[in-house]
């Protein structure tokens, strides 16, 4: 582990740290996990409220219609049925939504409101909305609404989208381009003019989606009585939620508490805001009784934001050495028929085109891109957003180089990476890099996965017709953002965080915080940085979050940000708690505060650790007997603190992903026999939560590559929107993941934690496609299509094409 | 049309009048709130609504409740409460092989019949047994751990019970 | 995905269910282990009026050794197909192709009579049948009759099952003595859908193979009988030469349709593959016989 000296995590004033166990960087268990592991998980999807109703939509089976005739009159009576709503019922009560923000200047969208009006837009679009006192008699009654559409020809497909001659994918819109940006330095022309080597290649990425095992859930509870609108939501950020939901309905926000408790994964998705969560809310309006959306397997792949489709041509430059000189890249990236809100879907093509090239010495470069608008379902954020794409390109053509110049390809590496002591630099995209430690995580990788002798196991099994390949791929991962991410484009998404922390009457701590728990671990990590400030343990510290009238307003969950943010102000509110704990043990001590320090649940005397007064008596005092304080003394055992990041606008973190993996040449089958990941993601504060994160993001990674795409037809008819006929990883196709860390903490916080979560996905792809076209270099056979299928591998041999 | 349907849930007598269309996943949830058995795709693919039925792991979403009459239920709840799973609960919980929580009780399911059907599964069987579980949190790999530990300290613990 | 609402009638015996199916005069489907039927009433692509469960009939369960063969019970679940020890002492390939059928959960209701019935192209029963020379047990109003493999499965998702039939039973008549036989398949994740599966039957003779049965299942809308590849191997011995040239009949055997996962030349591809490794993998047994 990396320590740098003038930083320590332990509070300043809590003494030697001689008999002070450090509970960061400790593999605590998640005390939260023990309800899950009895079956007693509390998901959005098992409430049952009082006269709760249930809400099926009815939706468009085109891509792009004129409503003709809607009528629901039959339904209404439908055995059952509560109401039937259509856009003229619901969408006055909700202010228009249009995804835009101001840094992505030029950008295009078009209001959108909760169900279709006049047009359709996809297919899954929803037009009507039953609600029911069951979900099965909601999706009865969807039978009798009569439903007819004129059909109009759908926009699907990059050339189509890009032609002037297409008719718009929506009404308002003037083409088919939502947005477009480029990037260049000055002297890219020259760098590719004077390069020895150019390599390039076109890259086809398939759109896929999150498929979280619990689909989206809502239960909407307006109480006309008290003017509350409660809003139970399956989501990660539940603040920006009451935001939403205050504006959109005319609400003030203190009467709209958004309660998020256990999410059954989330990864991104559930960060976006959908025509039926706005519907359930819409209809709690109307009808002041709880009214519950689940989203069903199918709905699930017909709504729940795609992700990741790219059509990129990319060239990259190189010397003779094999040093980058520049890249080019040209990046179409096709999203749904309005970008997302409130986060819009061009983040995804705006990080992978200024990603490229990213841990390289790379001086020159040009990207552009056109992010485009399709009459299919709407896309945005998914967990590394834009990473994979970018990782891939660059990995990819690396390699291509290394293999022409005849360089090994942790040699080529090795050469471009940005040197561990050239720091602080920026990236040719402009990109602010503080320290990151490439050099040393080649090192570690390459004796972490045995390089060498991997090598001469590939060449010996290649003698036996036995086809395998290593695939390395560098990265740098976006975490800890600050308001420079959403807050400077008008967005209301907050990139800080706030915590109050108290101690208990009994001398327990309860934190309630603003970041939010979907399975990683963020409670436990919180627990564990409060209880070195105290010097408790993590089982006292009990920690509150994803209830918005429980905590302070904050960013919540998105973009790794629950540790570097949301630590650091755990950390920060435990001190000030600290210090005023020792600042009432002093006065009733009589001692200076400054000569007396917290540890094991006690206050000590600093020097030479003597018990001098348990917390639970702190907590007696200030709580039941603050008259035998002196006076001017403040009782308080209640802290508030926000925590803002500033410094750096985003926390760079590195790594180094290795895949290795056996080709069946005659199958197109591709095992994946082991993976390795070095990660540095700053400060650890639990190895065991971060090593599974890993290895989630890996997996998450890894499926894209070979098995996850949603399928469309030139009629942008979804054909594979079923669990069946949709390939997620599962346990048998799976490797073991080998994971190795470097520490560099920021010196941006006091905690130095930087951000991990999405670290294995942003680089797990790209190692695969270097591994199998690693396997396949001596049949001469080269992939750039994800997922790299068995049919898709078999063409690239030359089998399957007549 | 409602039917009465009576069955043993969890060691409860239980009896309730329902539609024959209700599936036993929703009954379980529904009509008794034993809302750990968990439901994600309705047709039998991903896992998350394993329950025990007359002993064995069904896929509750593709079981209709009326099939079940007369059976003996157990649901995550009850194996929980019985004990049976305890040392794979810990196992669980020591590895950190769950996040998101939601694919677990079909996973403690899918891992306690294993192990009794086979107490000493190798890495590859146990991913095989697994093969009807789907995970998007954890990359099955610590799962894969966590149920392999389990099987080393039985077997250990058989050995010490035997030696004496 | 709720499915619409039905009526539901337990059977109390064959003779009684078949009445109550006629009676209900088209609006009647049968439910034995569901795994079918709910998820299609689930995705709403059938809205039958009463489901009549023949599940708990003891007609229909039960493996049983007989003087024609092994029978096995309508009933039974493919996870007893895997793991009975009649079927893997009497019909092994069943056992064997039964390995790739889902997952254990899956298995552990849903029945092989249920599983034939269906008649899924991709599934890999319907092969195994058809190579073994399986015969079909049916029962309607008009009594019981027996129907061959070969005539059993007609199309896609079609059988010589008539509307108010029941497959009662299936017999696996005994296999030629020192017969080797073998089931695989590649699919692109355990448990899935095959890309192609095959189940082949050689009758070796001497160190020659005096005939062979190959039935490849998921490369068109029944299992396909591959005649040219197995002329091409009968009466001779199991060699690299005969495997390829068994490999290079395959086209005028099959002619798959391209779909939205497989071009049809890549599946027929797969096929030749498949069909190479199967017959490799028996060659060391033929040439144990022969010695």
């Amino acid at each position: 582990m990396t320590a740098h000296p003038a930083i320590s995590t332990t509070a300043p004033d809590a003494g030697a740290a001689q008999d002070r166990p450090a509970h960061i960087g400790h593999p605590h268990r998640r005390q939260n996990a023990l309800r899950h592991l009895a079956g007693r998980g509390n998901f959005v999807s098992d409430m049952q409220l009082p006269r709760m109703v249930h809400a099926a939509f009815l939706r468009s089976p085109m891509a792009r219609a004129r409503i003709a005739t809607l009528d629901v009159e039959a339904a209404r009576s439908a055995p059952g049925v509560v109401a039937v709503f259509t856009a003229a019922d619901l969408n006055p009560l909700c202010a228009n939504w249009t995804s835009n923000l101001d840094h992505f200047s030029g950008m295009v969208s078009t209001p959108q409101n909760i169900l279709a009006e006049d047009e359709t837009l996809w297919a899954g679009h929803p037009v009507a909305m039953v609600l029911a006192r069951s979900r099965a008699e909601a999706e009865d009654a969807l039978e009798y609404i009569e439903l007819e559409l004129d059909e109009l020809p759908p926009v699907c497909g990059v050339e189509a989208a890009l032609d002037p001659g297409t008719a718009p994918a929506a009404p308002g819109l003037s083409s088919n381009l939502c947005y477009r940006n480029e990037l260049r330095t000055e002297g890219v022309e020259a760098a590719f003019a004077s390069a020895a080597l150019v390599v390039q290649a076109d890259y086809a990425f398939g759109r896929h989606t999150a498929v979280t095992l619990e689909p989206r859930a809502i239960v909407a509870d307006f109480d006309p009585a008290s003017g509350q609108l409660t809003v139970h939501h399956g989501t990660q950020t539940p603040f920006q939620f009451q935001d939403i939901y205050a504006r959109h309905f005319g609400l003030p926000d203190h009467k709209v508490r958004v309660v998020s408790p256990d999410v059954g994964g989330s990864f991104g998705m559930k960060l976006h805001l959908y025509n039926e969560e706005m519907a359930a809310v819409a209809a709690t309006l109307r009808l002041h009784r709880p009214v519950r959306f689940v989203a069903d397997r199918l709905e699930s792949f017909q709504t729940d934001i795609h992700a990741r489709e790219h059509h990129v041509k990319a060239r990259m430059a190189l010397d003779a050495d094999g040093m980058i000189l520049a890249m080019d890249v040209d990046d179409h990236a096709p999203i749904g028929a309005f970008s997302a809100y409130p986060r819009t879907s061009v983040v995804e093509g705006n990080q992978a085109f200024r990603l490229m090239g990213a841990p390289y010495r790379m001086r020159e470069y040009r990207g552009r891109l056109n992010v485009l608008f399709q009459n299919k379902v709407q896309t945005s954020q998914y967990r590394a957003v834009g990473h994979p794409i970018a990782c891939a390109v660059t990995e990819t053509l690396l390699d291509q180089a290394a293999a022409r110049l005849e360089i090994d390809p942790w040699d080529i590496r090795a050469r471009n990476v940005i040197p561990d002591d050239a720091y602080p630099c920026a990236s040719a995209t402009g990109y602010r890099f503080e320290k990151l430690s490439h050099q040393r995580s080649l090192e570690k990788l390459r004796e972490l996965m045995g390089y060498d002798a991997l090598r001469t196991e590939q060449a010996a099994l290649r003698g036996r017709g036995v086809y395998r390949g290593i695939g390395l791929a560098t990265f740098v991962e976006i975490t800890n953002p600050g308001a420079a991410f959403y807050g400077v484009g008008g967005a209301r998404i907050s990139a800080q965080d706030g915590a109050v922390v108290r101690l208990t009457p009994g001398g327990e701590v309860h934190c309630a915080i603003s970041v939010t728990e979907q399975g990683q671990g963020t409670e436990t990590m919180i627990a564990q940085v409060v209880a070195d400030q105290l010097g408790v343990s993590p089982d006292q510290v009990k920690v509150t979050t994803g209830d918005t009238d429980a905590t302070p307003s904050g960013g919540a969950t998105w973009a790794c940000r629950g540790a570097g943010i949301g630590g650091e102000t755990a950390l920060l509110a435990g001190r000030d708690l600290a210090r005023q704990i020792l600042t009432i043990a002093g006065a009733v001590l009589q001692a200076d505060p400054a000569t007396l320090a917290l540890r094991r649940g006690e206050v000590v005397d600093a020097a030479t650790g003597a018990a001098r007064l348990p917390l639970a008596e702190i907590g007696r005092i200030a709580t039941y007997r603050p008259d035998t304080l002196p006076a001017g003394v403040d009782n308080s055992l209640t802290v508030a603190r926000h925590f803002a990041p500033s410094g750096y606008p985003f926390g760079f973190t590195n790594g180094i992903q290795a895949a290795w993996v056996e080709v069946d040449p005659e199958t197109g089958l591709v095992r994946l026999l082991k993976h390795w990941v070095v990660e540095d993601c700053g400060r650890i504060i639990n190895p065991l939560l971060v090593d599974e994160q890993i290895r989630g993001g890996v997996v998450q990674g890894l499926g894209p590559a070979l098995f996850e795409e949603c399928l469309y037809d030139d009629d942008g008819q979804l054909l594979n929107g079923s669990l069946a006929d949709y390939l997620v990883p599962m346990a048998c196709e799976m490797p073991d993941i080998v994971i190795g860390h470097v520490e560099t903490p920021t010196e941006d916080t006091i905690l130095g934690a930087k951000g991990v979560g999405e670290a294995g996905t942003a680089a797990a792809g790209a190692a695969v496609m270097n591994a199998v076209n690693d396997a396949l270099s001596p049949l001469g056979a080269r992939l750039t299509q994800t997922p790299m299928t068995p049919a898709r591998i078999l063409a690239a041999l030359g089998i399957g094409q007549d | 049309m409602k039917v009465t349907v009576e069955m043993v849930v969890n060691g409860e007598e239980v009896a309730e009048l329902i539609e024959p269309r209700m599936t036993l996943a929703d009954f379980l949830r529904d009509r008794l709130r034993l809302t750990g058995t968990h439901v994600g795709c309705e047709m039998g693919v991903c896992g998350a609504c394993l329950v025990m039925l007359d002993g064995k792991p069904v896929h509750g979403c593709l079981v209709l409740a009326v099939q079940a009459a007369g059976a003996t239920v157990q649901t995550i709840e009850g194996l929980s409460e019985s004990g049976a799973i305890a040392d794979l609960q810990a196992a669980f919980h020591d590895r950190n092989a769950l996040q998101c929580g939601y694919c677990t009780p079909g996973m403690m399911m899918t891992a306690h019949r294993l192990l009794q059907e086979q107490p000493r599964p190798d890495r590859t069987e146990i991913r095989t047994a697994l093969s009807g579980n789907y995970c998007r949190c954890t990359g099955y790999e610590a799962i894969v751990d966590a149920i392999a530990a389990t099987a080393d300290a039985r077997a250990a613990s058989r050995a010490a019970g035997g030696a004496e | 995905m709720k499915p619409p609402a039905f009526g539901y009638r337990l059977a109390e015996s064959i003779p009684q269910a078949l009445e109550t199916y006629a009676e209900l005069d088209g609006e009647a489907v049968w439910l034995a282990g569901g795994h079918s039927i709910v998820p299609a009433l689930a995705l709403r692509l059938q809205a039958p009026g009463v489901l009549i469960d023949i599940s708990r009939l003891p007609e229909l369960a039960g493996i049983a050794l007989t003087g024609d063969g092994l029978r096995i019970g309508a009933t039974t679940t493919h996870a007893e197909i895997l793991s009975h020890p009649l079927v893997r002492a009497h019909a092994p390939m069943l056992a064997e192709a039964a390995q790739f059928v889902a997952h254990p959960a899956i298995r552990n209701r849903a029945t092989f009579g249920g599983n034939l019935a269906l008649a899924d192209p991709a599934s890999e029963f319907p092969a195994v049948a058809r190579c073994l020379g399986a015969v079909f047990d049916i029962v309607g109003l008009e009594g019981a009759r027996e129907v061959a493999a070969e005539d059993f499965f007609l199309d896609l998702f079609t059988t010589a099952i008539a509307p108010g039939e029941i497959l009662r039973s299936i017999l696996i008549p005994p296999q030629p003595a020192g017969a080797l036989m073998r089931f695989d398949e590649l699919a692109r994740r355990h448990g899935d859908f095959a890309m192609v599966g095959a189940a082949v039957r050689l009758n070796p003779d001497g160190g020659l193979i005096a005939d062979a049965r190959i039935y490849f299942h998921s490369v068109g809308p029944m299992p396909m009988r591959a005649r040219a590849a197995e002329a091409a191997l009968a009466g001779r011995p199991l060699s690299p030469a005969t495997i390829q040239a068994a490999r290079q009949a395959l086209p005028q055997d099959l002619d798959p349709a391209d779909d939205a996962s497989l071009p049809g030349a890549t599946r027929l591809h797969l096929a030749g593959v498949l069909l190479g490794r199967i017959l490799t993998h028996l060659v060391p047994r033929i040439t144990e016989n022969a010695a």
